[in-house]
């Protein structure tokens, strides 16, 4: 646990900074009221719209540990939400519906997988496979149009509460804790760490890399399903042309955001989630503070850019150097002092 | 003195690499740097081209204090450096490499004629008549070498630092490059010699610097001095004879093999082969590279799929069809190139000691943190593996320790026959040694060993059969006394020795 | 491939004979409903007017455009129908047509070419669509006090700026409405709901909120969700107007949740056909842009009603 804290440290301070810096913008961003059935303010609705992006940042996070990378995961999750809305108008109850849902994410991973770990594709290219036809899918299941639905239950998954918290919420932090507890208290993390940084040492030690590949794009494709179904939920609807677009790139931006190497080995969910929580805090930031749209992607760019930079482990070196240098001198001071 | 270190020293966190080293180095001298690894060479060689700057201590160059803050500027002052892995662009044609960042111009731009001219100029002084244009990664890593060499020399000219510089070499293209250095040395160059091969040192060098814990032990004129002595110096005590005599002795004569191969073969790679292993053996693997040794090792660890054979022990037929079923069977092997194959540098000595282990159990019953601590500290102790601390990133340590993580990660599996494909290759001395004697160790509570080595030594001490693969076959098995470097040597040249085989 | 592709057209045109008109349709793609019940309502139009319709899907790429038009071309036939997916780089293969004596007419899109090289442009004017909500809401409220959320397009999309202006330039001179605050929902509905909670949480809950203008129905259907979420109700709370005219706001509409949408109808084949057909007949030049009808439909308009006649349109 201290281990844990220490790693993300950088990303709990930078997580504090944008908090604070979004706070002087807009003073009332951390007040937080309960209107007799929810929690309801601004850094309530950044937990709950960060739900998607860290969603796919947990199954994003492992892929990246193997050296890997999932660009299919936006379209997954139109495909996913596509199916859930598809199954759940055409009647089939809410656990068929999202067990069918699931079952798309966990086929679209698959697939990757096999493509990745069997036929040895880059990854990269891979999974743009998926990221580009997989649309085709979602628009075929919808027709082209939004397919929209009433269904209350499956509503719930988007916009309701449990306890007072919004339900995306519980689910995207649930997911973090039971896959970082399934990471870190059995074998499997150390194992996925091993592959991506060594795949051939790995294998001839007898970790069974291609199975445990497969597995690691499935679950990124499970982690898809999940946020393309609160996707849908959200907006009553599984809308196959904008659903998840360009999420990838922003789960992809939490991983890194959350100190994870894109060159595979050692990762830490709980940084990703930091960096889901971060891109979500600057995105409610540039709308509530009402700039003009003219100026957002400038704004984000501009943060995500210092943040890297700070976060970079070359300034940190020059930090640490800078920091004994001072210390050096008063130590020298000090003794001179009589 | 052309160039004089006084007193330098360089710290690291958590280590002292260099402790007030002196080194000279005379023009028209080729001077040996010799040391174990982790000794400090590398560090002091960094420190000297601009690579790290040092804490404390002068470098003098022709009697002037320099401060190299790049390679760029050493090599400018006159200090030019030739590494294992040439640091040259493959991609770019070998006129480009040698006048890299001085191409004759004409109008601005570069003259591709003059560059040529020069190009063959410089190489000419080697005596080497080579396409120029053509790319650098087209030519062997002995002419790599030499365009190093006349690069460096071309841009430097003062002091020539070799690394290593004979390690993919082969015999003939280590004289072709010794006759090099010794026409440097004639033009009055200070060369300094970094290796592991200490015949070469012997052979080409005027004295010699060892190294050892960062501390310099001592410098001495290389006619001065013997093996043994030198070796002693490297290593901070005796080298133990290599008790070559003691072994055979537990030679399992007569008892039933415990693994039993049998016609295995694999189309194009290596021609069908049987091979026994008896409980506690060594048995050794010689040949030339290429010859099929570690094709020998893939075919039975099952990293190669064999197109025919079987393997058996006592129970019956053993699959072995990849590693985790060779592991299943309770084979283990380390790879030629371990830092490709073997460890997980970015992982600590403890999750590479455990890492077959847990693969084994796999992943949902996980090694308790106590357990894998445990493991760790019993092999590092054990095997003598220099880290700070079993948490340190494996890549971080020196490649003979480096080596023992991956001969503990399979000693923690218990395996009944283990491999070793070049065990020692590119480590110094003393781990040398101890490797060895961590063969015989080993093979005494049972556990086989393959050995493949280039080394006739390594393999005449530690073997009780040795079997010699040439042109992808296996052509000749000797074993007791018949074990000696020229039988071996015999072997591999002799296309007769097929005939030996048959009588074995 | 394209060769293939050219010698299957010829082909095919030569079996259909010369009797009816033959019309190729190079359509964008598929990217949206709108687009979608375009490609429905042309095929339509072509049916009853006893064309044979040669469509042609460019999966949002210009050089697939650029290879139908050609093997239209080749074909030979009677007039093309042009939805492009870009304005620049049209000249050489319209050139290639008008050489052809082939009829071209654009739909719902511009290209920067000479007007020479197209018989004309059927679309609506986005700025007009814009202000036919503005002069709605400024009728609606009134002489009350109002202050206007506004959700756009796309940033920089030129419907995204001609909504906005058009929008301004209908509420020009009524000093009591103002338009408080202004985000980007990139036409989607989740950017919709999302921002429309920021706009929610960032005006006192929304109490503050009197209209939300969006500038497509999807964002104002997405908004509509966050409103009710909030606990206020929409299209009473908040008034909201929005353009396009989506089957799903008409359902909005119908349970009082949406106040009114301007059509940007999805029919350009039908003006583009009788321009076409006056062309033939008596070589009847048309005006080089034939402006559709942006209607407003209001809760009085049978929502339901239109919302049948629509929804299987392919929206």
């Amino acid at each position: 646990m201290g281990q844990t804290l220490k790693r993300i440290a950088p990303q709990l301070v930078t997580l504090t900074l944008v908090v604070a810096l979004v706070t002087v913008i807009f003073p009332n961003f951390l007040a937080v009221s309960f209107d007799g059935t929810r929690f309801v303010g601004p850094a309530v609705d950044v937990l709950k719209r960060s739900a998607p992006v860290a969603l796919l940042g947990v199954g994003m996070t492992l892929v990246i540990a193997t050296r890997g990378i999932d660009l299919s995961v936006g379209t997954i999750m139109a495909i996913s939400g596509a199916v859930a809305a598809w199954a759940i108008t055409s009647g089939m109850g809410l656990p068929a519906s999202v067990a069918l849902a699931i079952g798309a994410g966990l086929m679209a991973g698959l697939w990757n997988g096999c493509l990745v770990a069997i036929v040895g594709i880059q990854p990269i290219v891979a999974t743009l496979i998926l990221m580009t036809s997989g649309r085709g899918i979602a628009q075929l299941i919808t027709e082209g149009r939004i397919l929209t639905f009433s269904d209350a239950n499956l509503a719930f998954i988007g916009s309701g509460s449990l306890l007072g918290v919004p339900f995306p919420t519980v689910l995207w932090i649930a997911t973090a804790v039971i896959v970082a507890l399934l990471m870190r208290r059995t074998a499997l993390g150390m194992l996925i760490e091993a592959t991506g940084i060594n795949r051939a040492a790995s294998a001839l030690a007898g970790v069974n890399a291609t199975v445990l590949l497969i597995a690691v794009y499935m679950a990124s494709g499970f982690c898809a399903s999940l946020a393309g179904i609160v996707a849908t939920a959200d907006i009553r609807g599984a809308d196959a042309n904008n659903a998840g677009l360009w999420l990838e790139l922003d789960a992809i931006l939490a991983v890194v955001i959350g100190g994870n190497s894109l060159l595979g080995g050692r990762f830490s969910i709980a940084g990703t989630m930091i960096g889901a929580l971060i891109i979500q805090t600057i995105n409610t930031g540039i709308m509530l503070s009402g700039f003009p749209s003219e100026y957002n992607l400038v704004i984000k760019a501009v943060l995500v850019l210092v943040i890297l930079v700070l976060q970079s482990p070359n300034l940190a070196a020059d930090w640490l150097f800078v920091k004994s240098l001072v210390k050096a001198r008063r130590a020298k001071v000090r003794s001179e002092t009589p | 003195m052309l160039l004089s270190i006084r007193s330098l020293s360089k710290e690291f966190p958590g280590t002292k690499a260099l402790q007030g080293v002196d080194f000279d180095l005379a023009a028209g001298e080729v001077h040996a740097l010799l040391g174990e690894n982790g000794a400090g060479k590398s560090t002091l060689i960094k420190c000297l081209t601009g690579a790290y700057r040092r804490d404390a201590g002068e470098i003098l160059l022709d009697g002037q204090a320099i401060d190299p803050a790049s390679t760029a500027e050493a090599q400018a002052l006159g200090i030019g450096t030739v590494y294992q892995e040439v640091n040259l662009l493959p991609n770019l044609t070998v006129a480009q490499n040698l006048t890299f960042g001085r191409e004759p111009r004409r109008f601005g731009m570069v003259n591709r004629r003059a560059q040529s001219a020069r190009a063959r100029e410089m190489l000419a002084q080697y005596g080497i008549d080579i396409d120029v244009e053509r790319d650098l990664g087209a030519y062997s890593v002995a002419i790599r070498q030499i365009v190093a060499i006349a690069r460096a020399v071309e841009f430097s000219g003062k002091v020539l630092i070799l690394d290593e510089p004979t390690a993919s070499l082969d015999a003939a293209e280590v004289k072709m490059l010794f006759s090099i250095v010794r026409k440097l040395r004639e033009q009055g160059l200070g060369i300094i010699f970094v290796s592991h091969f200490l015949d070469q040192v012997f052979e080409l060098t005027d004295r010699i610097t060892v190294l050892r814990n960062g501390r310099k032990i001592v410098t001495e004129r290389t006619r001065d001095i013997n093996r043994l002595r030198l070796i002693s110096y490297m290593l901070g005590r005796e080298l133990e004879e290599a008790a070559r005599d003691q072994r055979t002795a537990t030679k399992s004569i007569g008892q039933k093999p415990m693994l039993r191969f049998e016609g295995l073969g694999c189309k194009g790679v290596i021609e069908p082969f049987d091979l026994e292993v008896g409980k506690g053996e060594v048995i050794g693997l010689a040949g030339l590279l290429g010859s099929g040794r570690t094709e020998t090792a893939e075919l039975i660890f099952g990293v190669r799929g064999a197109s025919s054979g079987a393997a058996q022990d006592d129970k019956g037929r053993i699959a072995h069809a990849n590693p985790r079923e060779a592991i299943a069977a309770g084979f283990g092997f380390t790879p030629e190139d371990r830092k490709v194959d073997g460890i997980v540098a970015e992982l600590s000595v403890r999750e590479n000691i455990i890492l077959a282990l847990q693969a084994r159990r796999g992943w949902a019953a996980p090694l308790s943190r106590a357990e894998q601590e445990r493991l760790a500290d019993h092999y590092i102790g054990l095997l003598d593996i220099r880290t700070s601390s079993a948490e340190k990133p494996v890549g971080e340590l020196s490649g003979g320790n480096q080596q023992k993580v991956v001969l503990a990660r399979w000693l923690a599996m218990n395996p009944r026959f283990l491999i070793l494909d070049e065990p020692t290759r590119g480590i110094d001395v003393g781990a040398h040694a101890e490797i060895l004697r961590l063969i015989q160790e080993i093979t005494k509570e049972g556990m086989a060993v393959l050995l493949i080595s280039s080394e006739l030594d390594e393999l005449v001490a530690a073997c009780d059969r040795v079997i010699v693969v040439r042109d992808r076959r296996h052509v000749a098995e000797l074993d007791g006394d018949r074990i000696t470097s020229e039988a071996i040597v015999h072997a591999i040249a002799q296309p007769g020795a097929a005939s030996q085989f048959e009588a074995a | 491939m394209t060769r293939i592709l050219l010698a299957g057209a010829a082909l095919l045109a030569l079996s259909v004979g010369a009797s009816a008109q033959t019309v190729g349709f190079s359509q964008i793609g598929s990217e949206s409903g709108w687009r979608a019940a375009e490609t429905t309502l042309t095929r339509q139009q072509a049916e009853e007017r006893g064309y044979t319709l040669q469509f042609s899907d460019a999966q949002q790429r210009q050089e697939n455009q650029i290879a139908a038009i050609r093997s239209f071309v080749a074909q030979g036939v009677d007039a093309i129908l042009l939805a492009p997916v870009v304005a620049t780089g049209w000249d050489a293969v319209l050139q290639e047509a008008k050489e052809a004596e082939i009829p071209v007419v654009l739909l719902d899109r511009q290209v920067d070419s000479s007007d020479d090289l197209y018989l004309t442009a059927v679309g609506s004017d986005l700025v007009h669509e814009g202000k036919v909500a503005g002069e709605w809401l400024a009728s609606e409220v009134g002489d009350n006090n109002c202050r206007v959320v506004e959700l756009q397009g796309t940033t920089g999309s030129s419907p995204a700026i001609d909504r906005a202006k058009g929008f301004r330039d209908g509420i020009a001179g009524k000093a009591n409405i103002e338009i408080v605050r202004s985000q980007t929902g990139d036409f989607t509905r989740t950017l919709g709901k999302s921002v429309m909670e920021s706009f929610l949480q960032a005006e006192s809950g929304g109490k503050d909120i009197c209209a939300l203008y969006a500038h497509n129905d999807d964002m104002a259907i997405g908004a509509i969700q966050a409103i009710k979420e909030a606990g206020l109700k929409p299209g009473q709370d908040i008034k909201i107007v929005s353009i396009d005219a989506v089957p799903d706001i008409f359902q909005a509409m119908a349970a009082g949740e949406a106040n009114a949408t301007v059509e940007l109808t999805p029919n350009m084949a039908g003006p583009a056909f009788d321009a076409l057909e006056a062309f033939w007949k008596d070589g009847t030049e048309p005006s080089k842009f034939i402006q559709t009808e942006s209607k407003l439909y209001t809760q009085a308009d049978d929502p339901s009603g239109e919302y049948e006649r629509r929804k299987d349109l392919g929206y």
